[in-house]
């Protein structure tokens, strides 16, 4: 058997990642290869806009996290990234396309969320509010508590889907030990 | 994949959500469990660089921000090789590299730090990994600095890295830091990971990799998360 090696430690993105990893965004003088449009490249489709808040245990908006998506239902595979402290309201924004059903699941959006304060990155899910029918048949959705079970259902509002992120507290979303 | 075989995060390893000593972990680590999704439901893939174009001096920080002349402090090298678990290779993924100028002061406008910023350093780069996993950079040697989590708190030297790996489970952003700083001690993040990994955290000077009249040389492997070296090109 393999001699197993060990895994190197995360740490922090910490506060000063912006003119690293979001540049463009933020203003910086060295170009981003990716931002938050992610369905740039794709023509004749349908688009759909994303956008939420991340917040602290006291929820206060956090003006220091990068967000990533990233989406596979087998025919597109897209990857997006925002920092939070450039919107005044600290929201960050995602332009892409619903993914499509995979093997009769419900279409789901990996997040990976980085910020200041935490040691190792998180994940969860953004699940659409009108693909009910999916939802409720759906296998990881269903193992989870249902008053939690909500917290990773994106609710659309005036054409954009919300999906704010409670990192603690009664509406604590639900991450994932993937 | 049967469960003695489990992938996953080593909790020997890597730190916790909730480290005190980090007070700003306190607001923000999740309380609740976390949910283990069904593994048979799960298809991973993430992003994949195979035809990624890199900047041409990307991967060198003392040439990539220059104005006016040399960005002032140490010019080192780092080199190192990025591979799987099991000690494969990964081959053409993305590091992306962020940190303070050799004064200690980072570039972000957020940073008060009351030290100079150098016109000709921006601090952030990137490369990619070769065929066999191994990657280059050149930088400056970054500076501590001092910051608000406890009495004259203070961050030892650091250099931050951003990496992908085969799928978003690899994904892993760190810290590399240099032999012997007298500030591990004091430094939570640094103390946040348990015992057994800190060492790795730690870049090893090299006499071999150190070019002659021009840079000191650091060795920096990278093991990232899983045992799958390529990404899925097709489902």
């Amino acid at each position: 058997m393999d001699k197993k090696k060990l895994q190197t430690p995360s740490q922090t993105i910490g506060p000063f990642f912006a003119y690293g990893l979001v540049p463009t965004q933020y203003g910086y003088d060295f170009d981003s290869w990716v931002d938050n449009d992610m369905a740039f490249d794709l023509k004749n489709q349908e688009t759909i806009e994303i956008t939420g808040i991340v917040y602290d245990g006291e929820e206060n908006a956090i003006n220091d996290a990068m967000v990533e998506l990233w989406q596979d239902d087998g025919e597109h595979r897209l990857f997006g990234r925002y920092g939070t402290g450039t919107d005044k309201r600290n929201r960050f924004f995602f332009k892409t396309i619903k993914p499509k059903s995979v093997n009769g699941q419900a279409p789901f959006i990996h997040v990976i969320l980085f910020m200041r304060g935490q040691l190792l990155h998180s994940y969860t899910r953004i699940y659409f509010s009108d693909e009910h029918k999916l939802n409720e048949t759906d296998q990881v959705l269903n193992a989870i508590d249902h008053e939690r079970r909500n917290t990773l259902i994106a609710e659309k509002r005036d054409g954009k889907y919300v999906f704010d992120i409670y990192m603690q507290g009664p509406k604590e979303t639900v991450f994932f030990d993937l | 994949m049967n469960e003695s075989n489990k992938e996953g995060f080593d909790r020997e390893i890597q730190p916790a959500y909730l480290y005190e000593g980090y007070k700003s972990t306190i607001l923000r680590a999740p309380t609740k469990p976390l949910v283990v999704p069904k593994k048979s439901d799960i298809k991973l893939s993430g992003p994949v660089f195979k035809d990624f174009e890199l900047g041409v001096l990307d991967h060198d920080l003392t040439k990539n921000a220059i104005k006016n002349g040399e960005p002032i402090g140490e010019r080192i090298v780092v080199h190192g090789k990025v591979t799987n678990e099991r000690g494969q290779p990964i081959p053409h993924t993305l590091l992306e590299i962020w940190q303070a100028n050799a004064a200690g002061r980072y570039v972000h406008k957020v940073d008060q730090h009351d030290a100079p910023l150098d016109p000709n350093f921006l601090g952030t780069g990137r490369c990619m990994t070769d065929a066999e996993g191994n990657y280059k950079f050149y930088t400056i040697k970054p500076g501590a600095y001092p910051w608000g989590n406890h009495p004259n708190a203070w961050r030892p030297n650091h250099i931050h890295f951003s990496l992908f790996g085969g799928d978003i489970t690899s994904r892993l952003i760190t810290q590399m830091y240099f032999p012997h700083d007298p500030l591990f001690d004091q430094d939570p993040m640094f103390q946040s990971i348990p015992l057994k990994g800190r060492e790795l955290l730690v870049s090893k000077f090299d006499y071999n990799l150190t070019e002659p009249d021009f840079a000191l040389g650091y060795r920096f492997d990278i093991v990232l998360r899983g045992h799958n070296a390529t990404p899925f090109e097709n489902i």
